[in-house]
């Protein structure tokens, strides 16, 4: 468990690179003459050398060890005992990931008409927030890149989205602010807590964790972590921003708030919620898997309903970050894995069928299913690439959607039997939805207007290409990451066993029998 | 005679008050000698020696500290005065402020045609007033303090004489501002005759060893300077003043308020409450606590709903006053530390935003609609940014001293009190909405060719006007254009007097091309947008938007060109403000990318009597 470190600040420089290219973006709105494909290749430069940097993390990130690695820790306001300590786990290690190939292919493929210097800018300055507060485990310093995301984020939503942009980004704002308010409280209230204990004001992760807490408090204090985290996954009544968001933002935004952004929130359920609270993270699950399972019927309900593809995009994500919660709370190996694996699933479907949605739009200005037909005809390459996101997203076994669904319901049918089996029928309404869309706006005879829609480019197959080489690859070979996730999803189950005295069924592969119970220093021993 | 003679006189230690002598004897000085310098060279001497002054006064008040930090705090003349390291930080504070207010208020000066010295002279006495405040061991004191800032504010307040509102302003704070003081020296002489003496460590000295059978006299006294205190520092219920005030003072002048008094106020009022009241904290937390409560739902809450960017920032003031008070209920050696570092990092935003909008106030200081700020990013992209930038910091956001403060406040409220610190953050949520909304504004372009200098080419100019949109310089997506036009869109009136512009002068109707060269005039041409306008209507004909006959407007198109001008047009920055903004925005960004020496700062500042 002793974090392995590395001379080479790796984590720093991933942090700091997106944003020293922001700045130098920003910067250079003094040369007026330059030309705006010099800004944007080089935005895309810089992207793909913190891609790289990400990558050269994941390979040297050991698969033994289920605790931090490459920590960097600096002692950064002295008097307030505020470090600059990052590290990454299993848990962070794909969602940074995540965000590092995300952030290329948005910069390449959602480009925008207008003032692209601060586009670039912005998203950088994004995709620093994002990746800072993933590798971020001091809770001060968590909190900054948390907030940080809200700054971009809003001002890609209401600088370059659609027609109701200015109400979608306010709406956004304030409930992504307004809960993160309990949370800097929450946040500071842990610390003092844990001073009263050891008489050392400290906000790492590390050290927080061993806190006690009454019990009122500590579900007190679960909620106040959790609203911040809900409002932003969105989990379901905390969710009502999200459509507009989704929606109105312009498809990078779109793409980066649904894919990256979203799972702050869920990630801030496990690494926070979870280790620091886990006496209250067990005790109301219950409430928190319900709300998971109305999210997710509620998400696809809904998005059955809709006539708008991006709308109905962004449901399918409701329910979709239901699941991830459905796995989380079921506190289970199998089910917290699942859920770890389906954050990057659906970032990674999400990102691409928000991207390909963004295409069409460009070519027939509108995203109304009753408006587009047939365009299989015309755009073969385009609904092929349609056809595997859309299956991915539904869950088809060989796409990597499955593997994940697949394990978080298996484990959520361990513990909580069902919730599973009523969250189950999300897949069927996802199959039903998505199909529906597709067949409307793929097949079907092609009109007039229809019949002129332009295949994908070259550059935009560049752009598209490696999310769905990545979406099957992982459907076919889900273990490397598997392997980097699993150890540290089983340190945090055994934390939380430990700290609950309870114990869940450990092993993925003796599944029912492993229900009945086996004292638990038998079920450490074979598992 | 003789019994004269008895009378003592304490030995007064006048290093102990140096920096209030700098500011004060620089003021009399530049007074006395101003008026010898010759006309035109008197504002920039002026500027100069005030800058000099503060700079001097700086200079000691850092002596101060570093003597304080090595030798321990001390009282001076016969106990009236304190020296500690919570004194020598206001004075740092308020020397810093001098500094910039004497930077901003030069270009101010000149602009308005009010050029003289008086008003530095009148802002160094105010200065001193707070720093006298600030290392006031005797209710006497505190008070003199109070009036020598005041009675300066008042008459800064009215200062620019060609201003109806400058003047009204002053009255209304006078008037209640003398209000405030008589129902303050009430308190101090309600607190003096329950106590028997009015020295702030020997009233705690008192309060330790008496237990007050009646203390219905000593609880109305600091009840009353609460309020004395309250006004100052413009906290609910007692802020009426600030709004009107704040829009109606010249620009430079409310951010020296803003700064100076509250820096001043708040410093006075830790100080009596801690040092003297400390044992009594349970009688006076709960009236701060609700203090704090409505001060900060109100000042945001209101924020919200202002359509004048003074006046928004009178009551984000108000919010800010309302964190600082946290620090005070706090009632802690860290919730002392907590507020003065929350007043150092407020000074320079609120130094530096009023800085900015000192600078786009214009001529007559008087453009200070919130609608007038859109677009400014494509006008004045670093204006902008900068003020961008201190408006996120009075938000609260990550890596500007704005988040430290607020985080510093709410730990040192958090200790005991959870909901008050819940309240604080929900209402810096709530302000966060109306910093944004400014911020957002200015990066919305103006519709259609006041957008033109982030374009590049004329031609993509030209098919922006063409579309009419949101300066959308796309040519491949027509659509695009339409769909995002914003709904709401109140700049989409503009469109038609741009579009008349470009029209009537690609005609080549030679009156209105002087009119436009007349405008062009003292603007930068390459930025000017009527000039890029003209470049990108020589390209493509832009289409007169229905219901506007271009002939029926020839008449009118001169004073369209003027209102626009107004608006659309940018500023000339003085280089002094730009320097000023430029401090303020260092010192926000980089302390709070490395907060570790202010926060060391803060937390050396301590009272020097602290039960």
């Amino acid at each position: 468990m002793t974090p392995a470190t590395h001379a080479f600040p790796y984590l720093t420089v991933l942090v700091l690179l997106p944003a020293g290219g922001g700045l130098a973006v920003a910067l250079s709105g003094w040369a007026r003459s330059l030309p705006r494909a010099v800004v944007e290749w080089f935005g895309i430069a810089v992207s793909l050398a913190t891609l790289g940097l990400a990558i050269a993390v994941a390979a040297l990130f050991s698969t033994t060890s289920g605790g931090f690695q490459f920590v960097s820790d600096h002692s950064w306001a002295s008097g307030l005992g505020v470090h600059w300590e990052l590290g990454v786990d299993g848990i962070s290690l794909f969602l940074v990931l995540l965000a590092a190939v995300l952030f290329p292919i948005v910069l390449a493929g959602a480009r925008t008409r207008t003032d692209a210097r601060s586009f670039v800018a912005w998203m950088l300055l994004l995709e620093c927030a994002c990746i800072g507060s993933f590798v971020s485990i001091d809770l001060i310093l968590f909190f900054f890149f948390f907030e940080l995301t809200l700054v971009p984020s809003y001002f890609i939503i209401s600088g370059w989205g659609y027609t109701r942009r200015a109400y979608a980004a306010v709406k956004f704002f304030v409930y992504t602010f307004a809960g993160s308010a309990f949370l800097l409280v929450g946040i500071l209230v842990v610390a003092f807590a844990h001073k009263e204990q050891t008489g050392v004001l400290t906000f790492s992760l590390q050290a927080l964790e061993h806190t006690h807490f009454s019990s009122a408090g500590g579900i007190l204090l679960f909620l106040a972590f959790t609203a911040a985290f809900a409002v932003k996954a969105p989990l379901f009544p905390f969710h009502t921003w999200s459509p507009d968001a989704y929606t109105e933002a312009p498809t990078g935004g779109s793409m980066v708030i649904a894919a990256v952004l979203a799972k702050l929130g869920t990630y801030g359920i496990l690494q926070f919620d979870l280790r620091l609270f886990p006496q209250p993270s067990v005790d109301l699950a219950p409430l928190l898997l319900t709300l998971a399972v109305i999210g997710i019927l509620y998400g696809a309900i809904v998005a059955c309903a809709q006539r708008d593809l991006k709308r109905l995009v962004a449901y399918s994500s409701l329910a979709q970050m239901g699941f991830v919660a459905l796995g989380i709370f079921a506190f289970t190996t199998e089910g917290v894995t699942g859920g770890v694996l389906l954050m990057l699933n659906h970032g990674l479907i999400t990102a691409a069928l928000f991207l390909l949605i963004g295409w069409i739009y460009e070519r027939r200005q509108t995203w109304q299913v009753s408006e587009l037909r047939g365009l299989q005809a015309p755009a073969p390459v385009m609904a092929g690439a349609f056809t595997i996101a859309m299956l991915a997203s539904i869950g088809l076994p060989g796409l990597n959607g499955f593997v994940s669904e697949f394990l978080v319901l298996s484990g959520t049918f361990l513990t909580h039997r069902w919730w599973a089996v009523v969250a189950t029928a999300g897949v069927v309404f996802a199959a039903i939805y998505l199909l529906w869309a597709y067949q409307q706006v793929f097949h079907g005879k092609v009109d007039l207007a229809n019949s002129r829609t332009r295949d994908l480019s070259w550059a935009e197959r560049m752009v598209i290409a490696p999310l769905i080489v990545v979406i099957v690859f992982l459907g076919i070979y889900p273990k490397p990451v598997l392997d980097r996730i699993t150890p540290t999803v089983n340190a945090l189950i055994a934390r939380v066993d430990a700290a609950t005295h309870t114990h869940q069924p450990p092993a993925a592969l003796r599944g029912f029998a492993a229900r009945h119970s086996v004292p638990m220093t038998a079920k450490k021993a074979t598992s | 005679m003789t019994d004269l003679a008895v009378i003592a006189t304490p030995h007064i230690r006048y290093l102990a008050i140096i920096p209030e002598i700098v500011l004060l004897g620089g003021a009399v000085l530049l007074l006395a000698c101003g008026s010898l310098v010759e006309r035109q060279l008197r504002a920039r001497v002026a500027t100069v020696a005030t800058a000099a002054v503060s700079a001097a006064a700086l200079g000691v008040s850092l002596w101060q500290w570093s003597d304080v930090t090595s030798h321990g705090a001390f009282t001076a003349v016969d106990h009236a005065v304190v020296v500690d390291g919570f004194s020598a930080l206001v004075n740092v504070l308020v020397s810093c402020a001098m500094f910039l207010t004497a930077l901003v208020a030069d270009g101010y000066l000149r602009r308005e045609g009010v050029e003289g010295a008086e008003m530095h002279v009148l802002a160094m006495v105010s200065a001193s007033g707070a720093m006298i405040m600030a290392s006031a061991n005797d209710l006497i004191v505190v008070f003199l303090g109070l009036e020598i800032l005041s009675i300066a504010l008042y008459v800064l307040a009215a200062f620019n004489h060609r201003r109806a509102a400058s003047g009204e302003a002053a009255l209304k704070y006078f008037i209640l501002g003398s209000f405030s003081s008589a129902v303050f020296v009430y308190g101090i002489a309600l607190v003096y005759g329950a106590t028997g003496t009015s020295n702030l460590a020997q009233i705690a000295g008192f309060l330790a060893k008496n237990v007050l059978a009646a203390d219905g006299l000593l609880l109305a006294g600091m009840s009353l300077l609460v309020v004395g205190f309250a006004f100052k520092v413009a906290a609910v219920p007692f802020h009426m003043w600030t709004p009107d005030v704040y829009q109606g003072a010249p620009s430079p002048v409310t951010g020296f308020m803003a700064a100076v008094a509250k820096a001043g106020a708040f410093a006075a009022f830790l100080r009596v409450f801690l040092s003297s009241f400390g044992l009594l904290r349970t009688d006076w937390q709960p009236i701060i606590y609700a203090l704090a409560v409505v001060t900060l739902l109100v000042g945001a809450g209101l924020a919200v709903v202002q359509r004048d960017v003074k006046r928004m920032l009178a009551y984000s003031s108000i919010n800010h006053a309302g964190f600082v008070l946290l620090g005070l209920e706090a009632a802690t050696a860290r919730g002392v530390s907590a507020s003065l570092y929350y007043l150092f990092a407020y000074t320079f935003m609120v130094i530096g935003s009023f800085a900015v909008v000192t600078v786009l106030g214009r001529r007559g200081d008087a453009s200070h609609d919130i609608a007038s700020y859109r677009g400014l990013a494509r006008r004045q992209p670093a204006l902008a940014l900068a003020f961008a930038v201190l408006l996120l910091a009075q938000a609260g956001a990550p890596f500007t001293t704005g988040l430290w403060a607020k985080l510093q406040v709410v730990l040192a409220a958090v200790d005991h009190q959870v909901p008050l610190a819940v309240i604080a953050m929900v209402s810096a949520a709530v302000a966060a909405y109306f910093y944004l909304r400014v911020a957002v504004l200015m990066y919305t372009p103006v519709p259609a060719p006041g957008a033109a200098p982030g374009v590049e080419s004329p031609a993509e100019n030209a098919v922006a006007l063409g579309a009419g949109a949101r300066g959308a310089a796309g040519t491949s997506a027509p659509g695009e254009a339409d769909r995002s036009m914003p709904g709401t869109g109140p700049g989409q009136v503009d469109v038609a007097p741009q579009l008349v512009h470009a029209r009537t002068v690609w005609t080549g109707d030679a009156r209105n091309v002087a009119a436009l060269d007349r405008l062009n005039a003292g603007l930068l041409l390459d930025r000017d947008p009527v000039t890029l306008a003209l470049a990108g209507a020589s390209v493509e004909q832009p289409a007169p938007p229905a219901g506007l006959g271009l002939g029926t407007l020839g008449g009118g198109v001169e004073t369209v060109a003027v209102a626009d001008e107004v608006t659309a047009s940018p500023v000339r920055v003085p280089p002094l403000s730009a320097v000023a903004i430029g401090l303020c925005l260092a010192v926000t960004v980089v302390l709070g990318f490395w907060p570790g020496p202010l926060t060391a700062f803060a937390h050396h500042a301590t009272l020097l009597f602290l039960p």
